[in-house]
């Protein structure tokens, strides 16, 4: 009922932007249009400044999240721009602001390529909008960064994922808590928001437990709507399942629901101590919508940390702060950086050094070099993208809340740690492999093709 | 013969500067102290076995240096020597010794707590507090070893028990010891604690009961003595039906919570869409206005007023609503008044209105959500029986809608902007005939209609998030509760409000938060479909 009357209104106001937006760009639909006859690939200009595409919500529901990733891409461009650019060209970010709507993440990607022209996209957050551009991407054979932690179960040709993979943040997680300094956990109760990334994560999470010997009786398993605001039934629930064993929460809840979901957590006297609750979609920006006091202990697995101790982290903030304050972005010195901000930054620095080593910004080129590429990371790694899979190694830490809204690290692995794209732990995906090298040359098969030219690149040539 | 002396001679030095280093350790608090620096150095696999040590070794000073770990109050120098910060954060203490010491506060580097470390600390902890004088501080020691006892307490609470004096305490008392006594050895103590259970425990055993009352594989019962099992399976039995009880009841009180966010909603709407008839697209928009004056006057308080900060709110209530009252009268002077009677076009107007407000808040707050806190007064709950918590906050947002609510009936009921307004709402026309001046009046109950929204706003800041979307997760839930009491009718608002929490959280529980949902949604349509006028038809000739 509320999508139904606000869809309406919507629409209408939609209807009536499009017409102003159509001088600015070609327009979506007609752009649309022009692509159906031509499959003719897209070739990037051989001189001038490089194009860049910068695609997150600005408005909408996603603007809290993905407002401070264009910022953060924003800042590296600038920083690129400052050392004289790459291969001598100065970038030039095109942002486009796909406000939160899934459909239309699509078509400002057919426009970024199509019509801009740009080298390479950093982009989107939830699931569901990387679903949506993927196919424009591998038709047009356009380049994509994809900078949030995810469910797995993919692996594109023309996507590189630098956040995590499920076993890059789960799977530990999860393992931790049911480790004697975790707790010792032999019940879990997952908890998610409804929609395709917690479902498929909890999926997962089910068959791993399996594996560890806890059966369904010990699994409790709830979802709620985006944007629920009413968690005194689910934490209920959830206390009542902790009785008789130890017990610990898995919240993939996603977005502002985590303030309420959080708020009634203290208020009904849930320590953390005694029922420990591990979110991997809460980092540093999220709750600083929240107040943390009484949520010291509670636990978040990332790759990366605001509090990580290095001189590299030291110089990412410091670089953050004087960014912030030079365009005086709204927030202030409030603002933080987090997780998904880093692996933009680490995006953006593997695709410059990448088009240098090709010395080509030509997708094909920037694709084949960017395979075993190092860069120094905030979090003190030298993260290395694989390029088999398409996926970054990346270093797993866990932190507890502290009152002042930062993570204590309480765990960690020594080193950084290679994606499974296709999860072990559930039976169909077990056996995929995501490999673009020879011979397998593909991202979810169960055999080799034996074929370097692939069917989707000979296609898009 | 010269190198043996320089050895005897190095031996002693050593031993002469590992004694000048270190003088805590040859006090009389050395063990405190090693056992200290034991527990902070560790990373979670001895901490529970050191900590045990600590309650073993009687020293007064093991408690104030735990209670300051618990609470963050330690303080570690650069040479490693701990200090406690009182409570005032102003005097500092040697945590060995218990003297005053005089550091300088830059030098001293914070303790952090860790899950692993409090699990391991708090049951120590609650076992040194039993002797306290203070009735809550043995209640919460007692409860807390309730959840983490082992066996090695058990001599210690049957002591504490049977020295207890306030009631309270020796149950929770009794029911930590019926916990561990179920494992004993000793039948008539399982006997016992089984007792003690069936009268006063929780779930928190129930597992243990399961198994004590059922058979294993090989068909024999997995409890040997027959005397137990027939105690457990009757203490089950009391305990499986306290749960349904209070199940029943936790769900109905969490169904007045929601259904007083509902009427918080809705209530502002009942009033402009109700009895002005104005399809208000803006009213989520005021609910959002009054959030965020909420917010403002929280950061005025906690910047100007910092002593009073706790008591921000009994300020922001009257400011929010005077804000969202004079907004709404803004309003409909400037728009709404131009649209009478063009419902469409007041619809889409007031949409653009909430979009400009919306959009206006994002300029002067920003995009993200910000944080307003609950006062302290206003933080935690009471757990009314195991399992069932009143959390203050929602309590606190119950008392104030059955306040306001009562508040716009009275106003409506007895005075005389409230005949005239009825007089309005039943006949415009012949209201205005008879002297009743419409045009302003209407700018008026805009006006309530607004600042009772602000008032809503207030409340929900309280609950949930404030951002600038805040307005559109309530509208249409304000919407439909209006629509379903019956348009114009206050007490149909309420009921209907009532009514959808209840059901919704009773639903909740066998079909979960999304099924929940879609089934109220589905009654309601059902219901209208039947009733079309809503649970309370307005009696009134409303003009066409």
């Amino acid at each position: 009922m509320r999508i139904n009357l606000v869809a309406l209104v919507v629409g209408a106001l939609a209807l009536s932007l499009g017409a102003c937006e159509k001088s600015e760009s070609k327009g979506p639909a007609a752009s649309a249009a022009a692509a159906a006859p031509s499959a003719l690939p897209v070739r990037v200009e051989k001189s001038g400044p490089i194009k860049v595409g910068i695609l997150h919500s600005l408005s909408g529901t996603m603007a809290i999240s993905e407002t401070s990733l264009k910022d953060v891409a924003l800042m590296a461009i600038e920083e690129l721009n400052a050392a004289g650019g790459v291969l001598g060209r100065k970038l030039e970010p095109i942002v486009v602001d796909p406000a939160s709507n899934w459909p239309l993440f699509a078509e400002k990607a057919r426009d970024l390529i199509q019509n801009q022209k740009v080298a390479v996209t950093f982009g989107c957050w939830t699931s569901v909008s990387r679903k949506s551009v993927l196919p424009v991407f591998e038709e047009l054979n356009g380049l994509l960064f994809y900078p949030v932690q995810y469910e797995g179960e993919e692996s594109s040709f023309n996507v590189f994922y630098t956040g995590a993979a499920p076993n890059q943040q789960a799977i530990p997680a999860v393992e931790y808590l049911m480790s004697k300094e975790g707790g010792g956990a032999k019940r879990v109760v997952l908890l998610g928001t409804d929609y395709v990334y917690p479902r498929t994560t909890n999926k997962i999470l089910r068959y791993f437990l399996h594996a560890k010997g806890i059966t369904d009786d010990d699994i409790l398993e709830k979802y709620t709507p985006f944007g629920h605001s009413d968690y005194q039934t689910i934490v209920a629930d959830m206390k009542k399942f902790a009785q008789g064993k130890r017990t610990a929460v898995v919240s993939t809840i996603n977005g502002d629901s985590n303030v309420p979901f959080y708020k009634e957590l203290a208020n009904q006297g849930i320590k953390a101590e005694d029922l420990p609750v591990v979110a991997f979609s809460v980092g540093e920006e999220e709750l600083r919508g929240i107040d943390t006091k009484p949520l010291v202990g509670h636990l978040a697995a990332w790759n990366y940390f605001m509090s990580i101790d290095t001189p590299e982290n030291k110089a990412f903030i410091a670089k953050w702060r004087q960014y912030v304050k030079a365009n005086s972005l709204p927030g202030g010195d409030k603002r933080v950086t987090n997780d998904p901000m880093e692996a933009t930054y680490i995006g953006i620095q593997m695709w410059a050094h990448a088009a240098e080593q090709a010395h080509s910004i030509d997708v094909d080129a920037v694709r084949q070099a960017i395979g075993q590429q190092k860069v120094r990371a905030p979090s003190g790694f030298d993260i290395q993208m694989d390029g088999a899979n398409h996926h970054l190694h990346k270093p797993v830490f866990i932190g507890e809340v502290r009152a002042d809204g930062q993570f204590k690290v309480v765990w960690k692995t020594p080193g950084p740690i290679r994606a499974q794209a296709w999860s072990p732990f559930i039976p169909e995906s077990s056996k995929k492999v995501a490999d673009w090298t020879f011979p397998w040359a593909c991202g979810n098969c169960t055999e080799p093709k034996f074929a370097v030219v692939t069917k989707e690149l000979a296609n898009a040539r | 013969m010269g190198r043996l002396s320089a050895r005897i001679l190095a031996a002693t030095l050593l031993v002469a500067i590992v004694f000048v280093a270190a003088p805590g350790r040859a006090g009389p608090h050395g063990v405190l102290e090693q056992a200290l620096v034991d527990l902070l150095s560790d990373s979670g696999d001895k901490a529970e076995e050191i900590a045990g040590k600590l309650a073993d070794l009687a020293d007064p000073n093991a408690l104030p240096a735990l209670e300051a770990l618990c609470d963050e109050r330690l303080r570690k120098g650069p040479d490693g020597t701990l200090y406690i910060e009182g409570q005032d954060r102003q005097t500092i203490t040697y945590a060995v010794t218990g003297e005053k010491a005089t550091p300088s506060a830059d030098a001293l580097g914070k303790v952090e707590m860790s899950n692993a470390l409090r699990r391991a600390v708090l049951p120590v902890l609650a076992q040194l507090r039993l002797g306290s004088p203070d009735r809550q501080v043995r209640l919460a020691a007692a409860e807390e070893l309730a959840k983490r006892g082992s066996n090695a307490v058990a001599p210690l609470l049957r002591n504490a028990h049977d020295h207890e004096k306030d009631a309270g305490v020796r149950k929770a008392l009794a029911l930590a010891l019926a916990q561990l006594d179920l494992y004993s050895e000793n039948r008539e103590r399982r006997l016992q604690a089984l007792g003690v259970l069936g009268e006063l425990g929780g779930a928190e055993m129930e597992s243990e009961l399961v198994r004590l009352t059922s058979r294993g594989d090989d068909g024999r019962p997995l409890e040997a003595d027959e005397q137990v099992r027939t105690a457990a399976a009757a203490t089950l039995r009391a305990i499986e039906d306290r749960a349904r009880v209070v199940g029943i009841l936790r769900d109905v009180t969490h169904g007045i919570s929601l259904a007083s966010v509902l009427l918080f909603a809705a209530l502002g709407l009942a009033v402009t869409f109700g009895l002005m008839g104005v399809i208000n697209m803006a009213h989520g928009e005021m609910l959002m206005v009054g959030a965020y004056v909420t917010y403002s006057v929280e950061v005025f308080f906690d910047q100007r007023l910092p002593s009073f900060s706790h008591w921000y709110l009994a300020a922001a209530i009257p400011i929010a609503f005077a804000v969202t009252t004079l907004l709404g009268i803004l309003l409909e002077r400037l728009v709404i008044r131009h649209l009478y009677g063009r419902q469409l076009e007041t619809l889409l107007a007031t949409w653009g209105i909430s979009l400009m407000l919306m959009q206006s808040v994002r300029l002067l707050y920003g995009a993200q959500n910000v944080a307003v806190s609950n006062p302290p007064w206003l933080s935690g709950g009471v757990e009314l029986a195991h399992g069932w918590v009143l959390t203050y906050n929602r309590l606190a947002v119950v008392a104030f809608v059955v306040v306001v609510a009562t508040a716009v009936w009275s106003v409506l009921r007895y005075t005389t902007l409230g005949i005239k307004v009825r007089a309005v709402a039943q006949n415009r026309a012949m209201a205005a005939c008879l002297g009743v001046p419409t045009a302003r009046l209407d700018a008026w109950v805009f006006g309530l209609g607004s600042g009772v929204a602000g008032l809503g706003g207030v409340a929900l800041s309280q609950l949930g998030n404030v951002g600038p979307e805040l307005g559109q997760t309530y509208i249409i839930d304000a919407f439909m509760v209006v629509v379903l009491g019956g348009v114009g009718k206050l007490a149909g608002t309420v009921s209907a409000a009532v009514g959808l929490g209840i059901i919704n959280k009773l639903v909740e529980p066998f079909a979960g938060a999304v099924l929940g949902k879609i089934a109220i949604l589905l009654l309601i349509i059902v219901f209208i479909q039947r009733r079309p006028e809503g649970l309370f038809a307005s009696k009134g000739r409303v003009e066409a």
